[in-house]
């Protein structure tokens, strides 16, 4: 597992790929925090729940080639014929998107020092608020890391996730309308509107088993996609 | 070593890989031969655990590939048919990878990367990218790969196809030292390759094995005649008719004749040997011998025979 995780973080840095998305989410994250400025620094919540859409886009396009290209290239032959479980390699890879996903959070801490210098202390929402961001940064990678198991095409892979979590951001709008019962069971599906929360400093422990069950849950399909390809794969 | 038991490979309705059966011994090189489509791949896959079979078992080293996965690719190289490289890293940075894959002990890992590249011949491109290589030195990339972790089996799918004349003749050597510690099975379609390097022959024609033997056997065997061309000084009409009157002889055909001299060829029943009678009747005419070869089978015309009397049974 830990050569994988190696090899994919080298990957990552050896292309321009983690550069690019790095800049483009450093850029967003810029761009947001400058508006939290202009409005005063009160309310961090706008500026958490810009960096989620930026995330729509670029952890799928993190995601995408991190099945879909071994595949595709056959690499995989290599990794699925040597002394490595299959849980063992998809964690691996797994981990290696969530920790250039890591470097991308990290980057904003910049910005709590600049509030931090200002106002003086840390505010518990805003950690709270960090805590919710990494968990659902981290399950979107997981379902990235699904879709790219699913399809030897780096472009499906991404189109596959982006959907899925729109289809995810919808659930949540849609448990806003809907309301009573259903709404709620919608809203409690959503890893979105979960998220949400957690930017208004609602700190939820259910919420965390809810996006470790998620994340164990997706990766989970990924290692029985890879055990039932085996059998059909031609 | 290798253990395989019924195995059969089912893609939907289509057979890929038909009830085979063979084991392969320590140390021996055995190759795997058949026409494209044949079921080569397929079974080096199934071996390898890259693929599970429909039905039947495969063993490497006393575990199944099925059920202990981990401790059968742990004695497991393979080279695929398309080497399976990482473009992205030197090759010396891909090797290290490979042996942290392996779970190679990391003291042992440099000594033994090193002595592999010296092996297979890439050592001065140990710093390059993958990316930049030619297609011989990714194949020898690939070979290197299938070596690291010093595994007791190797299977090798066509590798040296795409290699220039003169790779191709050193990796077959280099094949060849490698078998006696390691047991190879080697597939491929180039025949002299496997007479040059193996030891045991398995045939395959659509997912079945056709034959399974020594090259020698296989062409000892399946001559059901032998066959000569020689060449004899005297008149045609004359010494075809002597030649028709050895016993054992079958068959008598003038190929060509020059200067006195015709090239004849001569076919006789495979348990007699026809050399002497003929020799002593032509003596005894004063028809000199000038020249008596005797037509081998070669691996091309066993392979032929073999799958096309498979086709004709079908």
């Amino acid at each position: 597992m830990l050569a994988i995780l190696k090899r994919e973080l080298k990957a990552y840095f050896y292309s321009p790929m983690a550069y690019i998305l790095i800049g483009v989410f450093i850029l967003l994250a810029s761009a947001s925090f400058r508006f939290v400025i202009y409005t005063g620094i009160v309310d961090f919540s706008s500026f958490f729940l810009n960096l989620r859409v930026a995330l729509f886009v670029i952890l799928p396009i993190l995601t995408m080639r991190i099945l879909a290209e071994d595949r595709k290239t056959g690499t995989e032959k290599l990794l699925l014929t040597s002394p490595v479980s299959l849980t063992g390699l998809i964690l691996g890879k797994y981990l290696a998107a969530f920790f250039v996903y890591l470097i991308m959070v990290v980057t904003t801490f910049v910005y709590q020092v600049i509030v931090v210098a200002y106002s003086g202390h840390v505010s518990a929402q805003t950690v709270g608020a960090y805590v919710g961001l990494i968990l659902f940064g981290a399950s979107v990678i997981a379902i990235g890391v699904l879709a790219s198991s699913l399809t030897e095409s780096q472009v499906i892979a991404g189109v596959v996730s982006f959907v899925s979590v729109m289809l995810m951001w919808a659930i949540g709008s849609a448990g806003t309308y809907v309301g009573g019962i259903a709404g709620k069971a919608l809203k409690w599906i959503s890893i979105i509107a979960r998220f949400d929360n957690f930017t208004r400093g609602i700190f939820d422990v259910s919420t965390v088993v809810y996006y470790l069950s998620f994340i164990f849950i997706m990766l989970f399909i990924t290692v029985r996609v890879y055990e039932r390809r085996r059998w059909t794969k031609g | 070593m290798i253990e395989i038991q019924n195995l059969t490979k089912k893609f939907g309705q289509i057979t890929a890989v038909d009830n085979l059966n063979f084991t392969v011994e320590k140390g021996e090189i055995l190759g795997f031969l058949g026409p494209n489509g044949a079921g080569k791949t397929t079974t080096m896959n199934i071996i390898t655990g890259y693929l599970s079979s429909t039905e039947g078992t495969v063993k490497v080293c006393g575990h199944d590939i099925v059920e202990e996965p981990l401790e059968a690719k742990r004695h497991l190289g393979y080279l695929p048919e398309h080497p399976p490289l990482y473009t992205d890293m030197t090759v010396r940075e891909f090797l290290y990878f490979v042996s942290e894959l392996k779970k190679v002990n990391r003291r042992q890992a440099r000594g033994q990367i090193r002595d592999i590249m010296e092996l297979v011949g890439i050592t001065h491109v140990s710093n390059r990218l993958v990316n930049n290589l030619s297609k011989g030195y990714k194949q020898r990339v690939g070979l290197a790969q299938a070596l690291i972790g010093s595994p007791d089996v190797l299977i090798l799918d066509e590798p040296t196809v795409g290699l220039d004349p003169i790779q191709i003749i050193e990796i077959r050597k280099l094949i060849k030292a490698l078998g006696g510690e390691h047991t190879i099975i080697l597939s491929t379609h180039i025949l002299p390759e496997v007479s040059f390097i193996c030891k045991r022959v398995v045939i395959i024609n659509k997912g079945r094995i056709a034959a399974i033997d020594t090259p020698e056997n296989l062409s000892q065997n399946l001559r059901n005649f032998t066959k000569f061309t020689i060449k004899i000084e005297g008149p045609d009409s004359e010494v075809a008719k002597l030649l028709k009157s050895v016993d054992g002889v079958q068959y008598v055909e003038l190929a060509g004749y020059q200067d006195n001299v015709g090239s004849y060829v001569i076919e006789s029943s495979k348990d007699v040997d026809v050399r002497r009678p003929v020799f002593h009747q032509l003596s005894k005419h004063s028809y000199p011998i000038l020249e008596l070869r005797s037509y081998d089978m070669s691996l091309e015309d066993i392979f032929l025979q073999i799958t096309t009397e498979e086709k004709e049974v079908v």
